[in-house]
């Protein structure tokens, strides 16, 4: 076990002219940690969410992430470069919308590959059989890998996506409502999916999502926002069955059974 | 340590934020302790906070006072204000914790289910799962139903699944939520010895047993839970 976390986060807070997206936001994650980010919409889930990818700068605040070879970096004191080269190397970033994440007119073969070459992989051979490999993984048949992912269901976008992401071994991968858009059956496979997967893998996740459910299968840690602000954080279960800021008693009590 | 768990005056209410903020005092001034190798047994009524309490020890519920000490990796952990990483520390490799109910994954096979918290702590997935049929085998659960996630299962079935994820490992303590509640007297018979083996190996169990021939089998004290009414502390 490590005894350093992956990412620091300090007193992050992100203004939208005067309106807040999220304020004050400070946590640690460790390597192999998912955390689940809940609450309303409107709450600044994916303010916080494309701030730490860096997809967003945020107003103040900072945020520190260990590289690979053990050195601390600030996220918004890199350069361009350095960002780009750790969200196609390190980092993996799944959106609600595959099509956000996909390059839906090249084949899945292809969408898969093209984040192997972008960590440098050039061999045709090896590319295609991770390829594949990685099809296998998010239940994919490999006959499918010629297809543009325009011909793909849902569901099957959605893991596409997900391999793309996972394919170059990231250690963080972010993800917004990774099961959003999807009907309740194709949600139950994929959740099933992502869950082994983040297991088998280890990896360390930050991942939005409005469904309590998806929180207390993906994630140890939970972190309730509410108007831009954390109004309750802690162990996943912790929180899911011993709520105590009102808003989370209000969300817990507002659904069936989790 | 010769007593790995000590409960120290610990409190907890429950504040009803959607009913007007009200206050539900559940157990105040909870103190004992177990002995490594002693069974000790929750007791008392229905709502007195016997799972309140065994819910704190696992850092499910929150502690509002007092402290939960345990020996963890040799060093005295306070779970009532221990972060949620050493919690789930302590989980894997201190406290173990059979649930009055299994929580079930979908497309995980028994065998996984139960094998889980070996692998969690780096046991080879092979002799984990082959641990996993040892304890299923023992528990009577049919062979053909180990490759099935628990779903579907019975009541009982899925009490014994959960049984065995429970007792496969050997965390130092280990606390039980009426685990015999739905099973039959064979299967009660079985629990009784796996329980006996674990006191003999040295683990301190806490558990909650409402069958009162399996609480007089393996309790060796008992702990009463009406003493720690929340009312009566406050007087
Ligand atoms: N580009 C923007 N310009 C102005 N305001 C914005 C912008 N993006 C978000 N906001 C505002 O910031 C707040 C937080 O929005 P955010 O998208 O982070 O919420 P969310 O929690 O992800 O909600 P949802 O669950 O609906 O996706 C909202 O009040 C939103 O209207
Ligand atoms: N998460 C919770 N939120 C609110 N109240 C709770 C919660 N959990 C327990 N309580 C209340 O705390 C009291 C004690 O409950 P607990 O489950 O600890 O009792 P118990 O002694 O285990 O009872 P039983 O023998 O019926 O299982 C009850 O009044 C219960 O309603
Ligand atoms: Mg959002
Ligand atoms: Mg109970």
């Amino acid at each position: 076990m490590t005894d350093e976390p992956l990412l620091r986060v300090t007193a992050l807070s992100k203004y939208y002219g005067s309106r807040i997206g999220c304020e004050e936001i400070s946590f640690d994650l460790w390597p192999g940690e998912v955390l689940a980010i809940v609450g309303e919409s409107g709450s600044g889930k994916t303010t916080l969410l494309n701030c730490l990818a860096t997809r967003l700068l945020p107003t103040s605040g900072t945020a520190s992430y260990r590289m690979r070879d053990g050195q601390w970096r600030d996220l918004y004191r890199m350069s361009e470069a350095e960002r780009r080269f750790l969200m196609r190397t390190d980092w993996g970033f799944v959106h609600q919308n595959p099509a956000d994440g996909l390059r839906m007119t090249v084949s899945a073969g292809a969408n898969v590959g093209e984040r192997l070459m972008a960590v440098g992989d050039r061999h045709y051979g090896n590319i295609r059989s991770t390829a594949v490999d990685w099809l296998g993984r998010v239940e994919i048949d490999e006959e499918r890998i010629d297809d543009e992912p325009r011909a793909f269901s849902g569901g099957m976008r959605q893991r596409l996506q997900i391999a793309r992401n996972l394919v170059t071994g990231p250690r963080l991968v972010f993800m917004d409502e990774p099961t959003g858009g999807l009907d309740v059956s194709v949600q139950a496979r994929l959740l099933d999916l992502l869950r082994g997967l983040v297991t088998d893998l280890g990896l360390a996740a930050i991942v939005v999502t409005h469904d309590l459910a998806v929180a207390r299968l993906l994630s140890q840690r939970m972190m309730v926002m509410k108007d831009g602000h954390v109004v309750e954080a802690g162990l996943t279960d912790r929180v899911l069955d011993d709520p105590r800021a009102p808003y989370t008693q209000l969300l817990v009590s507002s659904i069936l059974q989790v | 340590m010769a007593t790995p768990l000590i409960v120290s005056e610990v409190a907890k209410a429950f504040i009803m934020h959607l009913r007007g903020g009200i206050r539900l005092p559940v157990v105040a001034n909870v103190s004992f302790s177990v002995r490594a190798g002693e069974c000790a047994v929750l007791g008392g009524p229905s709502g007195a906070g016997k799972s309140s309490i065994l819910k704190m020890v696992y850092g499910n519920y929150g502690v509002d006072q007092g402290q939960i000490i345990v020996e963890h990796h040799g060093a005295l952990v306070d779970l009532a204000t221990a972060n949620p990483r050493t919690v789930l520390s302590v989980r894997r490799d201190t406290i173990g914790y059979v649930s009055q109910f299994l929580r079930t994954v979908p497309r995980v096979s028994a065998l996984d289910v139960v094998a889980e918290p070996l692998v969690a702590r780096g046991t080879d997935r092979r002799q984990a799962q082959k641990r996993a049929a040892e304890l299923l085998g023992r528990l009577n659960l049919p062979e053909r139903l180990w490759s099935l996630p628990p779903a579907t299962f019975s009541g009982g079935e899925q009490q014994r699944v959960n049984i065995a994820r429970g007792f496969i490992t050997d965390h130092p303590v280990l606390l039980l939520d009426e685990p015999t509640a739905s099973l039959d007297a064979t299967n009660r018979e079985v629990v009784i010895a796996l329980i006996d083996e674990k006191k003999l190996a040295g683990t301190a169990l806490l558990g909650i047993f409402h069958d009162a021939d399996v609480r007089e089998a393996v309790a060796d004290r008992i702990v009463d839970v009406t003493e720690f009414a929340a009312g009566r502390a406050a007087a």
